[in-house]
């Protein structure tokens, strides 16, 4: 069951903003009730007048009662709001006071439209990419760096944080934690053009253990193919176009501008959260991506049906 | 010099001056009379007109993204061209309708309000005209080439640069924004000086109706927002087209540049849509409370505060990019100090209402309707002002669903009522009520269905400016509703053109006064005569029209009644000061505005265009200031002998 809710936190800055929510919602809720019954209230008491020439002379009582009143509602709105304002800043303070002893380092970059993750480490040799998945530790802090490669898009996990703008020049961070176990959605959230509906990020939570286990998984090269039409299928990809854009780490396709497909087949979703990720749904993706996401980056493929199929039957194996 | 209610009477030489007025002010009933017409109201109907019809427009297009959103995975609308309709549908609302319908209004009122006969500079607002039809047909000639906007109305750089803006989309934006904004800089260029120095003789600001407050307030707000985003505009051209590198970070350049330029007109921008707004509201109040404004004093500081402070929210719109935390925060502070003037005025109105004895009329109705669903806006706004919970709704439905609020709450609805009021003076017939009644339930509720679900909807977690959702999402539901709210506001939209077509065609006829309104331009003639007054008021008081008669001149005598002119008075207390020579109608403010379009057109399309194209609006430029000789000598006549 994934999750989508800014209102349904599963990490300590999420809650931070719900407990500015729920009290902040209530005052306005509290302010309208009050305005609205003043003016139904005073549109009923005064009703029947006539078009008649009205005296301009003021009713002197009327006028200091109102004045009263008035002056005492000015006073009160400027009260909520200082009290507001107090606990808007204070919310501000709890989210950038996240602890991060022993924080995981994440990068992310998104492009138009896809996502790329790379977990850095010391050794190069066990720094990996990845693409519109992003695999979390429960209960562990993480700085994630946010780049933009063409255009400005925003990162944003409404379960987990509010959203931070990537801007191409400018490099910005993010820190999160998830308390809970799940699979959450992230949207760009900047108009990044034609395909910005379709820019999503599937966010993993796993426990510790679970965690490693796919950290070395994911470290580890494409598994060697079996069979006749997956081990015909990596030839075509690595004689075809495909690798001039992706890269499967073992191999020689080292293509950057397009998803990393090392580990493709472990992934919930092609297209960067278009479809879920089936071999009925891969076959039509590459055979024409236009059908599906108009407007993406890539291009159609007229390939033989056989060719289709050994091509799936190959990235299948890509678990 | 009569003695007697401070409304011009008639004179008893008044049969004579009236004609000779008007045969020195009407334009001749030639196709070539309506174009060089110079008079502000035949103007400022034009405006009024122009900007409905691109409100319908820009509602169509709304219309489309609703359908198109109706259902997860629709096909309607690809994404291009939800693109282009969600960026035209922005473009037009705020560039198209909601600035110029509010300046169009001012226009018609402001020298009626004031009492005087025409404004300050009428050839300037006649050329603002021809500016604004030009640069919005334009733009959507574009649309109907497939050459619409498409990087929303906020062009942000770079979706709308020189590597990523497709074709000459983004370049048809740049220029013709840039273009048609000229006319909200001469309109307010013109209301603003109408107001401070052409108002009647002893109307001193302290007597200065509250709706001339308001669009002198946004009238300055205008002169000093405007010019950013124009600049910014052409500063995203160059880069287009002469390969700057203004907003290219790989140079140097840095596209949040952009966004602060946009933004620091982009706020007030909503400020000056809801400031005449508020004008109109604290116009039509009184009349209807049978009483004078409670707290006028007050109403008139918070309009200056408010246009104050408008100046200091801009980066509430850019939370989420990486400006400094510790300047965030002082945004928020400046986001909540600016709902405390709004607030003022709330306060002030209800007491009105509360004190007086009112007349719930049709006018009065579309006040209620913006007293709620403003009030949604503004406290919808004030949780955008806090930094954390803007960190969630920001660029989310949610905004979709405050703006609406704000804008149709805030603008939309007291230009009904605004409407409602002022037609049978504009027009001199009148609207029918149940008509009225009709068109506010079936807006009123078909708006708060179309919008309030989108609350809902960014909290779970629905971006904007996505041309569709999967169905697993869960958002088709409240997208169904919001559909449905789209429907029942254009059979209100209907019911309101059928009210307007009736009243033109056989509407019961207007006296002067229908509502017993207590300001100046219940005193004119419904529809005022092309003069507005006989003889230039004199005024005593703030409700001229409600107040006992006084001792002293009523009347201002002494000016010509066969040519065009009229009383310059001092800023603070309207004294008379010198005679003023209006100018007349001519063909060069048009000519010199269609000149200006054509040659940024052209730009768009080649270089030489910019160099070349300028002949044109430079004869017409010329022309337009070339001395008349025989409107010299007659101006010398005047002043020998009056």
């Amino acid at each position: 069951m994934t999750q989508n809710n800014a209102l349904d936190p599963a990490g300590p800055q999420a809650a931070a903003i719900g407990q500015l929510w729920w009290p902040t919602l209530w005052l306005c809720v509290f302010v309208f009730v009050a305005l609205m019954a003043a003016l139904a209230w005073g549109l009923w008491r005064s009703r029947g007048g006539s078009t008649a020439t009205p005296a301009t002379q003021s009713d002197e009582r009327g006028e200091r009662s109102a004045r009263r009143v008035v002056g005492a509602a000015v006073t009160l709105s400027t009260l909520l709001l200082t009290g507001l304002l107090v606990a808007s800043v204070s919310a501000d303070r709890a989210l950038a006071s996240l602890p991060l002893a022993d924080a995981l380092a994440i990068r992310v970059t998104a492009h138009q439209w896809w996502w790329e993750v790379t977990y850095d480490d010391a050794d190069p040799q066990r720094s990996f990419t990845t693409a519109n998945e992003l695999v979390i530790p429960v209960g562990r802090p993480v700085v994630v760096t946010l780049q933009a490669d063409d255009v400005i898009h925003s990162f944003w996990i409404p379960n987990l944080h509010g959203k931070k703008d990537m801007i191409p020049g400018r490099v910005s961070r993010i820190e999160l934690r998830a308390d809970r176990a799940g699979t959450y959605v992230g949207r760009c959230a900047e108009y990044c053009g034609l395909e910005h509906a379709f820019m999503a990020l599937d966010v993993l939570a796993l426990p510790a253990d679970g965690f490693d286990t796919w950290l070395a998984r994911e470290r580890s090269d494409a598994a060697e193919p079996v069979g006749d039409p997956a081990r015909r299928g990596r030839e075509l990809f690595m004689t075809g176009s495909c690798m001039l854009c992706h890269a499967i780490q073992g191999t020689s396709a080292a293509g950057r501008r397009a998803p990393d497909l090392t580990h493709f087949a472990s992934r919930a979703h092609i297209g960067a959260g278009r479809v879920a990720n089936t071999p009925q749904a891969l076959a039509a993706w590459i055979e024409d991506p236009q059908k599906i996401k108009p407007g993406a980056n890539m291009p159609a493929h007229l390939l033989a049906p056989a060719d289709n199929a050994a091509l799936v039957a190959y990235l299948e194996t890509l678990r | 010099m009569t003695a007697g209610r401070s409304t011009p009477e008639t004179p008893d030489d008044a049969p004579g001056a009236a004609a000779e007025l008007d045969y020195a002010w009407s334009d001749p009933p030639t196709l070539k009379g309506w174009i060089c017409t110079v008079d502000h109201k035949a103007l400022g109907r034009r405006f009024i007109i122009t900007a409905l019809l691109f409100l319908f427009a820009g509602g169509v297009l709304g219309g489309l993204m609703r359908h198109q959103l109706a259902h997860p995975e629709n096909k309607l609308l690809g994404p291009d061209a939800f693109n282009q309709v969600f960026s035209m549908h922005g473009t037009t609302m705020m560039f198209l309708f909601a600035v110029p319908v509010m300046q169009g209004v001012a226009l018609y009122l402001v020298p009626l309000m004031v009492g005087t006969r025409n404004t300050a500079f009428p050839r300037m607002s006649s050329c603002a005209y021809w500016v604004y039809l030009t640069g919005g047909l334009t733009l959507f000639a574009g649309f109907a080439c497939n050459t619409g906007a498409d990087a929303g109305w906020f062009a942000y750089v770079p979706l709308a640069g020189p590597e990523y803006g497709f074709g000459k989309r983004p370049d048809f934006w740049n220029v013709l924004v840039n273009f048609t904004e000229a006319m909200g800089l001469m309109l307010a260029v013109d209301l603003s000086t109408t107001i401070l120095k052409m108002r009647a003789p002893g109307m001193s600001l302290q007597r200065m109706p509250l709706f001339a407050w308001a669009t002198l307030v946004s009238s300055i707000m205008i002169i000093f927002a405007m010019p950013t985003v124009m600049l910014g505009a052409n500063l995203v051209q160059f880069d287009r087209m002469a390969g700057t590198h203004f907003f290219n970070a790989a140079e140097g350049g840095d596209p949040l540049l952009w966004q602060h330029m946009f933004w620091y007109f982009g706020h007030p921008e909503v400020y000056f849509i809801f400031v005449p707004a508020l004008g109109f509201i604290s116009a039509i109040i009184p009349t209807f409370a049978r009483r004078p404004m409670f707290g006028h004093t007050a109403i008139v500081l918070s309009l200056i505060t408010t246009g104050f402070l408008s100046f200091g929210l801009w980066v509430h719109h850019m939370y989420a990019t990486n400006v400094p935390e510790l300047g965030k925060s002082f945004f928020t502070a400046m986001s909540f100090m600016i709902a405390i003037p709004t607030a003022v005025q709330i306060f002030c109105w209800i007491a009105t209402l509360w004190l007086g004895r009112t007349q719930l009329k049709s006018p009065l109705l579309f006040v209620t309707g913006f007293f709620v669903t403003l009030v949604i806006g503004g406290l919808t706004g004030v949780m955008l002002g806090s930094v954390p919970l803007d960190l969630q709704a920001h660029d989310t439905q949610f905004v979709v669903a405050h703006l609406h609020y704000v804008l149709i709450g805030g603008a939309l609805f007291p230009l009904f009522a605004a409407i409602y009021y002022w037609f049978p003076k504009v027009y001199g017939r009148l609207l029918s009520e149940t008509l009225a009644k009709w068109h506010f339930w079936l807006l009123f509720i078909g708006f708060n269905l179309t919008f309030f679900p989108l609350h809902v909807l960014g909290l779970a977690g629905m971006p904007r400016r996505v041309y569709t959702y999967t169905a697993d999402t869960g958002w088709g539901t409240l997208q169904f509703v919001s559909w449905v709210g789209a429907m029942i506001d254009d059979v209100g939209m209907f019911v309101f053109i059928v009210n307007i077509a009736y009243a033109l065609w056989r509407g019961r006829k207007a006296p002067n006064d229908p509502w017993g309104a207590g300001s100046l331009e219940w005193a004119a003639s419904s529809p005022p005569a092309p003069y507005n007054f006989v003889r230039l008021p004199i005024v005593a008081s703030r409700e001229p029209l409600w107040s006992p008669p006084v001792d002293g001149p009523r009347q201002v005598i002494g000016l010509s009644t066969r040519h065009r002119e009229g009383l310059v008075t001092t800023v603070l207390d309207a004294l008379p000061d010198v005679r003023y020579g209006y100018p007349s109608p001519s063909i060069w403010p048009t000519a010199a505005a269609l000149g200006v379009g054509f040659w940024l057109i052209w730009s768009i399309f080649s270089n030489k265009g910019m160099l070349i194209g300028l002949i044109p609006p430079s004869i017409a430029f010329i022309a337009w200031y070339w001395p008349d000789k025989k409107e010299s000598q007659a101006e010398l006549e005047l002043e020998k002998r009056p």
